[in-house]
């Protein structure tokens, strides 16, 4: 492949050109020369103009390109309501963003990490480096430090009285600037480190201080007056403590309403929309934040959750809901998901719609329940015993959970299935500002209502399991007269009676395979971005990465397409063979030890022998410059 | 004319399924699906507003033979799927029926947490001390001494489970025994276990005619409880704990608060949107 260095920066001076109007001409073509002799790093990197020697900032991010940045501290540090108080302030700033996080297995008092990329156009990894890092504290740092890439052009802002800046960090040649957080903090009554480095950390950026401020008021809603307003002083004293903005205000002067979201909360909605009233579940990390985003709203809808007894129960009081015709999701994690194998089964048997959000994590085992991956799709694709046809879905991003998971109650409802939801602790647990996810276009006109089939008055010859060329049958209802019918896991015949004949299991397991093949999945099957002979191909949370890569390859002048497959099972092997028609490099990209989507690619015989996988476990995330890397080792 | 008089009443048989049982002649599982029926015929419940759920075993296949709706699930699970039916559809009359290995061995975690939970719903439990499904393996409600299963063929040494003392512990609202071979006092004390507001655990001697064909003496070690039933945790843990296993009738009720979400909305999907706005 051709030289990626100093390629991929036009691709920066589009981001700049989309930059706030108010932004001088002469700043953005001062900025666009810049790029020119940078090497390919990403939208946010390297690209601006040093103003501030009192920072010592050479290279100070160009703030029209965005910034990435993140906050580590002890536990109790504030580190994480740091980052989410900055978060919503970009939000109010006008910009796109994306905020993760990253904790030990303390259940209080761990060390942790928020990492913010923000952006004036949608943010969907986290980048490749970081223009600033801001340590409230360096306790156990060493912990995060792999997670921390940074470079001789970031800048590390640290308390004066801190400890040194550990070695492992340092050697990155990052520059270092201290500032008297904590004096200030001190200074103030019931003063914060977090909230001075806050207004500290906004004003380097250019972030207006009205924007701080609401930022605060919101993300410390909860909290009394008292804390509110001693907090939003810090900020402000942090604010002044480096002379105010030391850049041009970011942000537009209206910014469009955007919401501010995880991807828990979005699979959440996605939820509700599609109907669910019933969610039964175990608590998981990293899932539970859906539960408990999801418990208060569904009461508000006329719903319930239940929290169960374990795993093996959740999955049951699924189906028990859904056979009473109430719509049904868990949400779980790995371990979870292996405890729910056998009820997932039960559900395909019995023909009983059901919906299991896996938000994935490190395994195998208890794993890594704080850090994502992407290891457990073989799990949800192969887990269940005999042929047990069933969906398998994989959001592509964190506004992509409202619809995948919309997609699947749908798809669930409509196939009288169980469907398994991919998602994973970096889309979970990370919160976005971005556009609102559209209630999507699962009702179509051209389509059917993704509602099951449902018999309200059964003739005498009603039969709940009668095979038909779509495969799919009515249901009944408990309560409606003459649909009566036992559901059951034993192999059964038309009418629902258990059998062990061999043509009723015959005619029943073709019956519920046709209802998943012969149906009609439209567009929705994947996102597929870019044109050219160049394929990027991967799933889950390694799209955004991935999206990245692939327009930075375009820009560069090498087209780059980037397909993430959103309906994992059943495959849909044409339209993918038909997407995969080029002979151009491939290159299938997931989050996991075992090439697991490449390998279930090559035992559904769609792709050609010269595919390449790069695949590696978590807990780092994806970056889009080691894609590139890896696309051009394969090259 | 009042709506009642206008619906046919059925008749005990009429809630029977044209389903044939798969259980062995003289089984005791006869004698609690004829009661079930009976139960349903004497409170006059619809049956399409009945719904009998159920886990794996030979008791596990009764909702079949009957004529309303039902769920024959996973092994173990029945409990569960009945939690999740009637907190979605508390309109339904909820039974729930397995054997002594489905409630007490693999489902044993679900007893207590259903006992708990205290949802309105019935759990007919039928206990012949064997896993007959499976060809006679020992079961948690077996005799230690009890070696006529290949698989511990000196016993279990293991004390049996008690089931009512553990549903007391559980905080279970209705516990009673019965009897298979007792048609109207199994079926009386079903009705009474549906009727009760709560979670009506019914325990029932249920002889194995196959692998445990000494059961057929029960008919002889049952008796009738000599007093009526408590409310009282602490006077129910004391008889309990006395008895021998063999006393038939309402042992213990009380009413306690049932767990039942309330299913009105008060709100849209799109009122909820707005508080993800910037």
């Amino acid at each position: 492949m051709p030289a990626v260095t100093g390629v991929a920066t036009e691709a920066d001076a589009r981001y700049l050109d989309r930059g706030p109007s108010h932004r001088p001409r002469r700043a953005r073509e001062a900025a666009r020369k810049s790029l020119r002799s940078l090497r390919l790093c990403g939208f946010n990197c390297r690209t601006a103009i040093c103003t501030d020697w009192r920072l010592g900032m050479c290279h100070r991010p160009s703030l029209t390109g965005g910034a990435a940045l993140a906050i580590t501290g002890a536990g109790g540090s504030g580190a994480v309501t740091a980052g989410l108080i900055l978060l919503a302030a970009v939000g109010r700033a006008g910009h796109y963003a994306l905020m993760g996080r990253s904790a030990g297995p303390q259940i209080r008092g761990g060390e942790s990490v928020a990492m913010l990329r923000f952006a004036p156009r949608p943010v969907e990894c986290m980048g490749d480096r970081l223009d600033l890092l801001v340590g409230l504290d360096w306790e156990n740092v060493g912990r995060f430090s792999d997670e921390l890439p940074l470079d001789e052009t970031s800048l590390i802002l640290t308390d004066d009285q801190a400890v040194p800046v550990p070695e492992i960090l340092a050697r990155s040649g990052a520059r270092v600037r201290s500032l008297p957080l904590k004096v200030l903090a001190e200074a103030q009554p019931d003063g914060r480190v977090n909230m001075i480095a806050i207004g500290a950390v906004g004003a380097l950026l250019g972030l207006p201080l009205a924007a701080l401020e609401s930022g605060a008021r919101v993300i410390l809603a909860d909290k009394d007056d008292r804390i509110i307003e001693t907090s939003v002083a810090c900020i402000r004293v942090g604010h002044a403590s480096i002379g105010g903005s030391q850049a041009p205000p970011v942000g537009m002067p209206t910014p469009p309403a955007r919401w501010n979201i995880s991807g828990n909360e979005a699979a959440g909605l996605g939820a509700l929309r599609g109907g669910v009233r019933f969610v039964a579940a175990y608590p998981i990390t990293p899932a539970s934040e859906m539960l408990e985003w999801l418990a208060p709203r569904l009461e508000r809808l006329g719903g319930s959750l239940l929290q169960a007894e374990d795993e093996l129960a959740s999955i049951n009081m699924l189906i028990g809901s859904s056979f009473g015709g109430v719509p049904a999701l868990t949400a779980t994690s790995g371990p979870g998901l292996s405890l729910m194998v056998e009820g997932i089964g039960l559900a395909v048997a019995s023909e009983t719609p059901v919906v299991v959000v896996d938000v994935q994590r490190g395994g195998p085992s208890t794993g890594i329940p704080t850090k994502s991956e992407q290891s457990d799709l073989n799990l949800a694709v192969y887990g269940l015993h005999g042929d047990a046809p069933h969906l398998v879905l994989a959001p592509t991003g964190i506004a992509d959970c409202a619809f995948t998971v919309q997609w699947a109650v749908g798809l669930a409802e409509q196939l009288q299935t169980a469907a398994i939801v991919l998602s994973d602790q970096a889309l979970g647990q990370s919160r976005a500002i971005l556009d609102p996810p559209a209630d999507p276009a699962v009702v179509r006109s051209d389509r059917q209502p993704p509602t099951r089939m449902i018999a309200d008055s059964p003739g005498p010859d009603y039969q709940r399991y009668r095979p038909s060329d779509s495969g799919l049958s009515s249901m009944t209802l408990p309560g409606v007269p003459g649909g009566m019918y036992t559901a059951d896991g034993l192999e059964h015949g038309a009418n629902g009676v258990p059998s062990s004949r061999a043509v009723d299991h015959a005619e029943q397991l073709d019956k519920r395979l046709r209802k998943l093949t012969a149906f009609d999945y439209g567009g929705e099957w994947a996102e597929i971005r870019g044109k050219g002979d160049c394929l990027l191909l991967t799933w889950g949370s390694s799209a955004g990465p991935v999206f990245e890569a692939a327009e930075r390859l375009s820009a560069s002048g090498r087209p780059t397409r980037a397909i993430a497959l959103r309906l994992i099972a059943p495959l849909q092997r044409q339209a993918l063979l038909t997407e995969l028609g080029s002979v151009g490099p491939i290159l299938v990209v997931e989050q996991n030890q075992g090439a697991q989507l490449f390998c279930y690619l090559h035992a559904q015989r769609v792709l050609p022998p010269h595919a390449r996988s790069y695949a590696r476990p978590g807990p780092l995330l994806l970056r889009p410059a080691e894609i590139l890397r890896a696309l051009e080792e394969e090259a | 004319m009042d709506a009642a008089s206008v619906i046919p009443t059925l008749r005990a048989k009429d809630y029977k399924s044209d389903v044939v049982p798969v259980w062995c002649p003289g089984c005791g599982h006869f004698g609690v699906l004829s009661a079930v029926t009976k139960a349903l015929a004497y409170l006059k419940l619809p049956k399409e507003r009945v719904a009998l759920i159920s886990g794996i075993g030979c008791s596990a296949r009764l909702p079949a033979y009957v004529g309303a709706y039902g769920f024959h699930g996973v092994h173990g699970r029945a409990l569960p799927l009945a939690a999740g039916l009637k907190a979605a559809r508390p309109d339904l009359t909820v039974l729930v029926a397995g054997g002594d290995g489905d409630g007490f061995s693999i489902g044993g975690n679900h007893f207590l947490h259903a006992c708990r939970r205290n949802m309105d719903m019935a759990y007919i439990v039928m206990d012949n001390e064997v896993y007959g499904m499976t060809k006679g393996q020992a079961s948690p409600t077996t005799r230690p001494d009890w070696a006529k299963s290949k698989l511990t063929p000196h016993g279990t040494g293991i004390r049996p489970f008690q089931p009512a003392a553990i549903a007391l512990a559980a905080g279970a609202s209705f516990i009673a025994r019965g009897y298979s071979g007792d048609p109207g006092g199994l079926t009386r004390l079903i009705s009474e276990a549906i009727e009760h507001p709560g979670f009506g655990f019914l325990h029932v001697l249920s002889p194995c005619r196959t692998f445990r064909p000494e059961q057929s003496d029960w008919k002889h070690q049952v008796h009738r409880s000599d007093k009526g039933p408590t409310d009282d945790p602490a006077e129910a843990a004391h008889s309990i704990q006395a008895d021998d296993g063999m006393t038939l009738g309402l042992l213990y009720a009380r009413r306690l608060p049932v767990w039942q979400p309330d299913n009105r909305a008060t709100a849209t999907t799109a009122d909820l949107e707005g508080a993800f706005v910037v």
